[in-house]
C-alpha cells in the first residue's frame, strides 16, 4: 500500500494538479505581501475580496448569475489556452493566438452584423480566419524557418488594425463600439440561459468542454497526435521516420489558429461584449491563454479549470476596495499569480527531484531490494546522459516542458 | 615512506534509483603509470570517474590522494587537487583559438587585461616538452579532431594537473592519430603524470597500459598487470564469458543487385560545396558492403542523400530497378529500407516518448497499430514487449520506460531491434556499434550477418577498422567525398586500408562509376594503382 501511495505521488496528472495549486498559493502569498507593504491594514480584506469575488453576495440567484458570467468569459480563455497548449505539445509557441483570436472577433462580428449570417456560419468563418492566420505562421516556419514567435507577434498587430478598420463599418453611430449582434447570429442557449440564470449563457459552454476533451483525445489517443507530438519532441526523428514534419508544423499552427479564432466567435457571438474599434492593443485573451495553459499543467482538461480560475480572480479584482488600494491593484495581484503560474513545470521538476532523493535515501537504508522494479534494472546502467558525458549529469529544470532536449 | 599511489578510490559505492552503479569498487592509481579502466557500457566506468571528478558523491567509500583522505565536492575541488579529464566529446569553444581555449578559466591577467604572451610561452614550452604540436593561433573549428584532442591535453597540462583521465580518447581518431596519442601518453607517464585510460578497446589497452582494472555491471572484477595478461583474458573479465573477436560467417553469396547508386552528389552539412562528389556503387543481396573512411569524409551526407534526409544535388539512386532518387522517406521505408542512423539521439529515437512508442516509429500507421485513426496501444505495447524480449533490450520499466532514461547501449539495441525486425530488404547501418561494448557488438554483428545470409543487402558505414575488416564482404573507402578504393577485406591489411582512408592511396576500380554490375569486385583489388606520396 506504500507502493500505491508512491505511485499516486508519481502520477503525472496528480503532480500537475499539486504543482498548479502550489503556484496559486505562492501567488496569493506574494500578492498578500505586496498588499501588506502598500497598506497593512487593508491587506486581509483585499485578498479575501479577491478570492471571494462575487461569492460575497447573499443572494444565491445573483451569485449564480455572476458565476455563469465568469463561465461565459472563461470560454474564450479556454479556447486560447487550448490553442497555446496544442501547439506547445508539437514544440511550437503560438504567441500568435492573440492575433488569431483578434481576427476571429473581426470576422465573427462582421459576418453577423454586416451579412446577418446564422451563428454557426459566423463561427465557422471565424474558425477559418484563425486557421488561415495560423497557416501563414506555419508556412513561414516550415519552409523558411521563420521563428513562429516573431511572425506571430507581427501578425498580431496586423490583425488588430485590420479588425479595427473592418469593424468601423459596423459600429454604432457616435461611439466607437460595434453594434449589437443580431439575434439570428447569436449562439443559441437552448434553455441554458434560464438554467444558469444568465442571459449570455449559451451552448458555447458545453461546446468548449467537448472541444477540450476532443483535443485531449486527439493528442493522446490518435495516430495524428502521435505524429504531431513526435514532430514536436524531435523533428529530426520524425523526418527520419518518414513523417511529413513540414506538413505537421503547418497543420498544427492552423489548428491552433482555428481554436483561437473559434474561441473569439464563441464569446463575441453571445453579444456579451462589443468590440472597441479604437482599440490600440491586441486583446489580452491570447496572452492569458499562455498562463492558463501552463497553470492547467498543459493538459486540455486542466485548462478548463485553470481558465475558470483565472477568470474568477480577474472578476474578484473588481471587489478590492478602491478606497484602500489603487484600482490597478487587482491587475497587479492577478499578474503576480499569472506570473507564478508559469512556474508549474519548475515546481514539478523540483518535486520530482526531491522525491528521487528521498527514494535514494530509502534505497540506501533498506538495501536495494526494496526499490520497486529493480528486477531488470539491476543490470541496466545509469541513464545515458551520464554515460555520454560525465560532467553534464543534471537535466535542466524545464526539460519536461515537452520540447525535448533537441535543439 | 613515499606513497606509492597518486590516487586511491577505496570501496566506492554509488547508487542510483533502481541501480547500483558502483558496488564496492577499489581503484588504485600508481604515480607515473598508465592505468586502464575497462568495462562494458553501463559497467560503471563513467560513474566512477564522475565520483572522482566530484560530480557525484559516493554513498560509501573514500578517496585518497597521496595517502591523505580527500573530499571532492565538485569539479573545482578536483581541479585544485590536480585532476584533469579529456572528455569523449571535447569541451572546446569552437570560435576561439587554441591558445584562448587552453587558458580559458585560468587566464593570466593584469588588472583584468589578458597577458596572452605569458600563456603562449608556457604552452609552447609544454607542447615541446611532451611532443604535443598544435597551432596556437588556429581556430578550433578549423583544426582536426586529433589536434583538438591535443588542445584538451594541453589544457590539463597548463593547469598543472598530475592525474590525467582520458575518457575513450581514441574513438574519434584515425589509426595514425591513435599511434601518436599512444606515444603522447607514454611521454606523459614518463614525465611522472599518472594516467587513467578509460576504454573498451582491448588492443589499445594491451599496447599502452601498465595495469588494467576491470568493472562489470557495477562490480569490481580485478586489476591485472597488462604484460601478464592477454586480450582474451581481459575480455573474459569484462564480459564474464568468452567472446569471439572475429565474426563467424560464411563466404558471401551475392545475389542480384538491389541498390545502384550512380554519380551521386550531396551538399555538405557545414558548408555550401558538395560533401559527396560523384559517388557510384552497387549493393547486392546477400552481401555486406562497408563504406570505410575517417569521420567527415562525406559518409554522413552520403547516407543522408540515400535515405532522403537531405535532397541530392545530382545523380540517381536505383532500387530494385526503380529510380527512387526523389522518393519520400516514407516511401523508401515502405519499399523495404531499414536505417540504423548514425546519431541515435537526433534521428533514432524520440527521447521523450516511451520505449514502446519508439519501437513503432515507422510502423505506427500500419493497421496493426492504428485503427480508424486511433492508436491501438495494446498492440503497440505487445509488439514492443516482444522486441524487448527477442533483442534483450534492458530498461527500468520495460516498454513504458522513457527512451531518455535508458543507457546508450540499450537505446542502440532498441533501434537495432526496431530496424532489423521490419524484415527490410536493404539495411543501411551507420556505425551500428558505436559506443557499445564487445558483448553487444558481437551480438549486433551476428545479427547483421544473419540478415545478409537471409539474402538481404547490408550497407554498413563504419569508422572502426576492426569492424570494417571483420564484418564486410566488400570495402569501399571514402575520402573527401569520393570513393577512392574498393578493397576485398580478405586480401588487404589494416595498414593498407589506413593509407586509403588518409588519402595517400587511390584505386578507382573498374566497377566504380560504371553501370555494368557484372564486373566482379575482385578485379579491383588495387595494390598497383595507388599513387603513393
Amino acid at each position: 500500500m506504500n507502493n500505491k501511495r508512491r505511485s499516486l505521488v508519481k502520477n503525472n496528472a496528480f503532480q500537475s494538479i499539486v504543482a498548479s495549486l502550489i503556484c496559486i498559493v505562492l501567488g496569493l502569498v506574494l500578492g498578500f505581501i505586496v498588499l501588506l507593504i502598500i497598506k497593512p491594514s487593508g491587506a486581509v480584506g483585499g485578498i479575501t475580496a479577491l478570492l471571494r469575488s462575487y461569492f460575497k453576495y447573499q443572494d444565491a440567484k445573483h451569485v449564480l448569475e455572476l458565476f455563469t458570467q465568469t463561465m461565459v468569459k472563461a470560454v474564450p480563455l479556454i479556447m486560447c489556452s487550448l490553442s497555446i497548449l496544442f501547439c506547445y505539445k508539437v514544440g511550437l509557441f503560438n504567441i500568435g493566438a492573440a492575433g488569431q483570436y483578434c481576427i476571429g472577433i473581426g470576422i465573427a462580428i462582421y459576418a453577423a452584423i454586416a451579412w446577418k449570417l446564422p451563428w454557426w456560419l459566423c463561427m465557422l468563418m471565424a474558425l477559418a480566419g484563425g486557421a488561415i492566420l495560423g497557416c501563414i505562421v506555419g508556412l513561414l516556419k516550415a519552409y523558411r524557418n521563420v521563428n513562429e514567435v516573431i511572425s506571430g507577434i507581427m501578425l498580431n498587430w496586423m490583425s488588430l488594425y485590420v479588425v479595427n478598420i473592418m469593424l468601423k463599418t459596423v459600429k454604432q453611430p457616435n461611439i466607437s463600439e460595434t453594434r449589437n449582434i443580431p439575434f439570428n447570429s447569436r449562439i443559441p442557449s437552448l434553455g441554458l440561459d434560464k438554467l444558469l440564470g444568465n442571459k449570455y449563457a449559451s451552448i458555447a459552454i458545453p461546446l468548449v468542454i467537448v472541444i477540450a476533451v476532443g483535443i485531449y483525445i486527439l493528442l493522446e489517443k490518435t495516430r495524428f497526435g502521435y505524429e504531431l507530438k513526435a514532430t514536436g519532441f524531435n523533428k529530426h526523428a520524425a523526418k527520419y521516420a518518414g513523417m511529413a514534419e513540414k506538413r505537421n508544423i503547418i497543420v498544427t499552427l492552423a489548428i491552433g489558429g482555428a481554436l483561437a479564432g473559434l474561441g473569439a466567435a464563441m464569446f463575441y457571438l453571445t453579444n456579451f461584449q462589443h468590440w472597441e474599434t479604437e482599440a490600440a492593443t491586441v486583446p489580452a485573451m491570447g496572452f492569458n491563454g499562455i498562463a492558463a495553459a501552463f497553470l492547467g499543467g498543459l493538459n486540455p482538461i486542466g485548462c478548463i479549470f485553470s481558465s475558470f480560475f483565472i477568470q474568477h480572480i480577474t472578476e474578484g479584482g473588481a471587489y478590492i476596495d478602491n478606497m484602500t488600494y489603487a484600482p490597478q491593484m487587482s491587475d497587479l495581484i492577478f499578474a503576480i499569480i499569472i506570473y507564478l503560474c508559469s512556474f508549474v513545470l519548475f515546481i514539478k521538476s523540483v518535486m520530482n527531484r526531491s522525491m528521487a532523493k528521498n527514494e535514494k535515501k530509502r534505497a540506501a537504508l533498506a538495501g536495494i531490494d526494496s526499490v520497486p522494479g529493480t528486477g531488470a534494472a539491476l543490470v541496466a546502467d545509469p541513464p545515458s546522459d551520464q554515460d555520454a558525458s560525465a560532467d553534464e549529469p543534471e537535466t535542466p529544470p524545464l526539460s519536461e516542458d515537452g520540447k525535448g532536449g533537441d535543439e | 615512506m613515499e606513497q606509492q599511489y597518486a590516487v586511491e578510490m577505496l570501496h566506492i559505492t554509488k547508487r542510483f534509483p533502481g541501480i547500483i552503479a558502483n558496488d564496492d569498487i577499489t581503484l588504485q592509481l600508481k604515480k607515473g603509470e598508465i592505468h586502464a579502466l575497462l568495462g562494458e557500457n553501463g559497467a560503471g566506468k563513467s560513474t566512477l570517474m564522475s565520483v572522482l571528478f566530484g560530480l557525484y558523491q559516493p554513498e560509501e567509500g573514500e578517496i585518497r590522494m597521496n595517502g591523505q583522505p580527500v573530499r571532492i565536492k565538485d569539479p573545482n575541488d578536483a581541479n585544485a587537487l590536480g585532476i584533469g579529464m579529456v572528455h569523449q566529446h571535447f569541451k572546446l569553444v569552437e570560435c576561439f583559438t587554441v591558445l584562448e581555449n587552453i587558458m580559458l578559466g585560468v587566464e593570466p591577467n593584469k588588472a583584468g587585461f589578458l597577458l596572452k604572451g605569458e600563456a603562449r610561452e608556457k604552452i609552447t614550452e609544454l607542447s615541446e616538452r611532451y611532443g604535443l604540436y598544435v597551432d596556437l593561433d588556429a581556430l578550433i573549428e578549423d583544426i582536426t579532431v586529433g589536434m583538438q584532442q591535443r588542445t584538451e591535453i594541453l589544457k590539463m597540462l597548463y593547469r598543472e594537473n598530475d592525474i590525467l583521465i582520458f575518457d575513450e580518447p581514441t574513438a574519434v581518431l584515425t589509426p595514425q592519430e591513435i599511434t601518436e596519442l599512444m606515444q603522447i601518453m607514454r611521454n606523459l607517464a614518463a614525465e611522472g603524470k599518472s594516467i587513467l585510460f578509460i576504454s573498451h578497446k582491448l588492443n589499445e589497452i594491451m599496447e599502452v597500459a601498465d595495469r588494467c582494472s576491470v568493472l562489470r555491471k557495477g562490480k569490481y572484477i580485478g586489476t591485472v598487470e597488462v604484460k601478464d595478461t592477454t586480450k582474451e583474458e581481459l575480455s573474459r573479465m569484462m564480459v564474464g564469458r568468452d567472446v569471439e573477436f572475429t565474426v563467424a560467417k560464411k563466404d558471401a553469396e551475392p545475389g542480384e543487385v538491389l541498390l545502384e547508386v550512380r554519380d551521386l552528389y550531396v551538399k555538405s552539412r557545414v558548408h555550401d560545396s558538395d560533401a559527396v562528389r560523384g559517388v557510384s556503387f552497387d549493393v547486392r543481396r546477400g552481401e555486406i558492403v562497408c563504406i570505410a573512411g575517417i569521420d567527415g569524409n562525406g559518409q554522413t551526407e552520403l547516407i543522408y542523400g540515400l535515405t532522403g534526409l537531405e535532397p541530392v544535388r545530382g545523380g540517381s539512386i536505383i532500387y530494385e530497378g526503380t529510380d527512387v532518387t526523389h522518393y519520400s522517406i516514407r516511401k523508401r521505408i515502405t519499399s523495404g529500407w531499414s536505417h540504423i542512423p548514425e546519431d541515435r539521439h537526433k534521428h533514432g529515437l524520440v527521447l521523450d516518448y516511451p520505449l514502446d512508442y519508439n519501437m513503432v516509429l515507422q510502423r505506427y500507421f500500419e493497421p496493426e497499430f492504428t485503427k480508424g485513426g486511433m492508436l491501438r496501444k495494446g498492440n503497440i505495447r505487445a509488439y514492443s514487449d516482444e522486441l524487448i524480449e527477442k533483442y534483450d533490450v534492458r530498461s527500468g520499466q520495460g516498454s513504458a520506460t522513457p527512451a531518455r532514461s535508458m543507457s546508450g547501449g540499450n537505446q542502440q539495441k532498441a533501434i537495432v531491434a526496431r530496424e532489423l525486425d521490419r524484415d527490410s530488404d536493404l539495411i543501411i547501418a551507420v556505425q551500428p556499434t558505436r559506443g557499445l561494448d564487445v558483448g553487444a557488438i558481437e551480438n549486433i554483428h551476428r545479427q547483421l550477418v544473419a540478415q545478409r545470409d537471409a539474402g538481404r543487402a547490408v550497407l554498413l558505414v563504419s569508422l572502426e577498422l576492426e569492424e570494417v575488416m571483420s564484418l564486410s564482404d566488400r570495402i569501399l573507402v571514402m575520402y573527401e567525398g569520393e570513393i577512392v578504393g574498393e578493397l576485398d577485406p580478405k586480401k588487404t591489411t589494416v595498414e593498407e586500408l589506413g593509407l586509403y582512408m588518409a588519402g595517400a592511396k587511390k584505386n578507382m576500380g573498374t566497377a566504380l562509376g560504371e553501370p555494368d554490375p557484372d564486373v566482379s569486385p575482385d578485379t579491383t583489388e588495387g595494390q598497383e594503382a595507388g599513387s603513393n606520396e
